[in-house]
């Protein structure tokens, strides 16, 4: 019985997740037009610079380090196995592809969520506290026009970018293994990269780059909006945000990456 | 009294529940135009919530409410911001946007909400903050504020579109007797001067008194008196008696054990 409440409750749960996201990425949608530069209201658009500065220069560090690091595991553990067979050069094959395709929009996305995710539900649950989003709606203003849009736009911006700096980092850490390793040159190894990455793969990775951002910067606000009581709600809700939104963001590329191998996109050439 | 004036606001029915609890239980009351009304009441009775409801910010589980003619409580989203926009609101804690400094926050509404020229809205931000006594403080951010000059703030926020109405919850909770008293004259400056009709919801009596035209009182849910300032001192009922004579409430022996087992049950 408690077992079979407790699946009932986290499905009613999810349920109304998503239910409750929808509504808010339409309402968004309807809205990010205001604030755009030129054709939105005035003075509007610096609201997204500002955040753009913050979600993309905060998470920059991070996701490069994050990176490089990888991409050198990545290396190092495909050298151990590929050096057997004598295929060493396939390294550069498996982290050119292997960032491009998935690791680079992964390892930004879990860098933005761990610091977007838990600041935007942080900061948007503490205006619920102070009735600031109840003060916006009593003026006859949207607090998703004021609050999310401009950090959806900002991320929409941010995260593809953050995501080809990453996934940069990633390459040339395999640069660097390669040329310890076996004296690769740089030339060479560009060589090799841009033969093995395919305009699809680009393609692939940003689109992923924006379903990531939009999770995140969704997440983050709905369970900030969701707030009620005091300050100790808004700890509560950065939590449950970073890890809603990492699960997801896994789950989300997870689909992603199933659906291009059914459809036949998987194979590099 | 003055029977020809008309309601501004009125309230029918009003019920309001959270979860099991029943916060506010068939409130009726009037709110007449031009006049102050001080709703009072302890703490966690439920003002907030029904200012709330006044603003249409939640919905009420039953019950109507009207404000200038219009039915809050089931009109439309753009009927509903039309009747906001001529009620200003300074909420408990002033709720101004920290990343806007004091001047950008009364420009919010002017900004947003009319289409008047930049040096026309810098020109009525400098009057507003010249009214509530702050024009030298409009470029300082909310944070270097201190708690009156918040307030005051929220007020000049308020009073940004001139609206007909102004809601003030606890203007004055936290505040030295001072500043409160300075927040006090500020809001009878706003009814006589600007002929606006004035909802402010408190528990600090003084002030209560100072300003009220009427008085109302909510206690568990429901409003127990809504009277002038001179009946409402002569009130009877004993929750009320205790309120006015800063009496504590005496715990019975039963209620003590019955608080001290609910006490451990919840640990
Ligand atoms: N969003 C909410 N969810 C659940 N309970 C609430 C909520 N808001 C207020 N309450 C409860 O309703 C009661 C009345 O609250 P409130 O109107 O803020 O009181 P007041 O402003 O008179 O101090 C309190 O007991 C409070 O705990
Ligand atoms: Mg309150």
């Amino acid at each position: 019985m408690t077992i079979l409440k407790r699946v009932g409750r986290s499905t009613i749960s999810w349920t109304e997740d998503v239910g409750a996201l929808s509504i808010q990425f339409l309402r968004v949608l309807h809205r990010v037009p205001r604030i755009l530069p030129v054709v939105g209201r005035r003075r509007r658009w610096k609201a997204t610079v500002h955040q753009m500065l913050f979600i993309g220069a905060s998470a920059l560090p991070m996701s490069g380090i994050m990176s490089l690091c990888t991409g050198f595991i990545l290396a190092l553990q495909s050298a151990s196995e590929l050096r057997r067979f004598g295929a060493l050069e396939f390294v550069v094959d498996l982290v050119a592809v292997g960032f491009t395709r998935e690791l680079g929009p992964l390892i930004t996305a879990i860098a933005v969520s761990g610091r977007s995710a838990s600041a935007i539900a942080a900061e948007i649950g503490t205006m619920v506290v102070t009735e600031e989003v109840d003060a916006l709606r009593a003026m006859g203003l949207d607090p998703i026009e004021f609050t999310l849009a401009p950090k959806y736009l900002a991320a929409l911006i941010t995260v593809p970018c953050l995501t080809v700096l990453s996934t940069l980092c990633g390459i040339f850490a395999g640069y660097v293994f390669l040329a310890f390793s076996i004296d690769m040159t740089f030339r060479l190894y560009f060589q090799a990269v841009s033969e093995a990455i395919l305009l699809r793969d680009i393609f692939l990775s940003l689109l992923k780059s924006l379903v990531f951002a939009t999770i995140i910067v969704q997440i983050g606000c709905l369970e900030g909006l969701r707030v009620r009581g005091g300050p100790e709600a808004v700890g509560h809700s950065t939590t449950t945000a970073v890890v809603k939104s990492t699960f997801l963001v896994i789950m989300a590329d997870l689909m992603a990456t199933a659906g291009f191998y059914m459809m036949g996109w998987s194979a590099a050439g | 009294m003055m029977e020809e004036n008309e309601s501004v606001i009125s309230i029918r029915d009003v019920s309001v529940s959270y979860g099991e609890k029943l916060v506010l239980n068939r409130v009726n009351l009037d709110i007449r135009r031009g006049e102050i009304l001080v709703l009072l009441g302890g703490s966690g009775s439920g003002k907030t919530t029904l200012l709330k409801q006044v603003l249409g910010l939640a919905k009420p589980d039953s019950g109507t409410i009207v404000i200038n003619g219009v039915e809050i409580t089931s009109c439309s989203e753009d009927e509903l911001d039309a009747v906001r926009r001529r009620i200003g609101v300074a909420f408990q804690a002033g709720a101004l946007f920290n990343s806007l400094s004091v001047e950008e926050n009364v420009a919010l509404p002017l900004r947003e909400l009319t289409c008047l020229a930049d040096p026309i809205i810098d020109l009525i931000v400098w009057m507003k903050l010249k009214a509530v006594g702050l024009a030298d403080a409009g470029k300082l951010y909310p944070p270097e504020l201190s708690g009156g000059m918040r307030k005051r703030a929220a007020v000049a926020r308020a009073i940004a579109l001139d609206p007909e109405i102004l809601v003030f919850d606890e203007p004055s909770a936290g505040l030295d007797p001072i500043v409160s008293a300075g927040l006090d004259e500020l809001i009878l400056f706003l009814k006589n001067a600007l002929r606006m009709t004035i909802l402010v919801v408190t528990h600090e009596l003084e002030s209560a008194f100072r300003i009220a035209d009427r008085l109302a009182m909510l206690y568990e849910g429901a409003l127990i008196a809504v009277d002038t300032r001179e009946q409402f001192s002569r009130e009877t009922h004993p929750r009320i008696r205790q309120f006015l004579d800063r009496q504590p409430d005496t715990i019975s022996g039963e209620a003590a054990v019955e608080f001290i087992k609910s006490y451990l049950r919840k640990s």
